[in-house]
């Protein structure tokens, strides 16, 4: 159990370096959804089935695929390529890299200071998932709907084509 | 059998990491979009980890906020990058500085 831990985690962060790191949009997708996937194990061996399941079927499946029409619809092609080629020199990646090594190295400092908490694996079910949702979090839950409904909304105000022509009844008025 | 909860912060913290790396160095808009997805992901992982330390389901509800929250943003987001990409041909974000209100 330990060794597919490790090996999902370090699946998992080569595929993230991948995935900032690719050229062309379509690869770095991939890969992050290689990335999604071996989180998804790493939930499985913490315990959390129903989180992984989660992880696979909403972020892996429908936010990932939205992602790939998406990158579809904006038609990119090799020029795309060459120009963020140009937008990516080697030095830049120096100042954020220094910058992010000072914190990761802080927090990996304060986290292995102190004495190891183990993690005893004991597999949550759905069902205690779902009972701690609809009592404890309901408010959450009225408020996560809203949020979706204000996605939904602002995606459609946003994706609408303006009508170019106008109705019939309009045409002969001032034009 | 046993993972320590440091560990699995510490991957949490790596994993945001890059994903802010990858915000800060890259200039296209889809990428940058693609790093806060990494980064989200993290928290995520940081709060299943914790829920399963203390095996309470409250971490696995957490992250299904996380995710309900990371699917509203990016569908707004993507609605947003192909109305920009409409008008102006360009991805990158330093070139968007003339969108002034």
């Amino acid at each position: 159990m330990q060794v597919a831990f490790y090996i999902s985690a370090v699946i998992a962060v080569l595929s993230s370096v991948m995935v900032i790191t690719r050229l062309n949009a379509v690869h770095a997708l991939l890969y992050l959804i290689v990335s999604l996937f071996s989180v998804a194990v790493i939930f499985f061996i913490l315990g959390s089935p129903f989180a992984a399941a989660l992880e696979v079927i909403i972020y892996a499946g429908a936010i990932m695929v939205l992602f790939v029409f998406a990158v579809m619809l904006l038609n990119l092609g090799q020029e795309a390529k060459a120009e963020e080629k140009k937008l990516l020199s080697g030095k830049l990646w120096i100042g954020p890299g220094i910058l992010s090594l000072i914190l990761l190295v802080q927090l990996l400092i304060i986290l292995f200071s102190e004495n190891t908490n183990e993690i005893s694996v004991h597999a949550i079910s759905p069902k205690e998932v779902g009972i701690t949702l609809f009592r404890k979090y309901l408010l959450g839950v009225e408020l996560s709907g809203m949020l979706l409904m204000s996605g939904i909304v602002g995606a459609f105000y946003f994706g609408e084509k303006k009508k170019k022509s106008k109705h019939r009844f309009l045409q002969g008025e001032n034009n | 059998m046993n993972i320590s909860l440091e560990i699995n912060l510490a991957l949490a913290g790596i994993l945001f990491l890059i994903g802010l790396i990858g915000v800060m160095v890259r200039r296209n808009i889809v990428f940058m979009l693609m790093s806060i997805e990494i980064m989200l992901n993290a928290s995520g992982l940081a709060f299943v980890a914790a829920g399963s330390k203390w095996m309470q389901a409250d971490g696995q509800v957490m992250f299904i906020f996380i995710l309900t929250m990371a699917a509203a943003e990016v569908s707004v987001a993507l609605a947003l990058i192909l109305k920009i990409f409409g008008r102006t041909k360009t991805l990158d974000a330093d070139l968007l500085d003339k969108m002034k209100g």
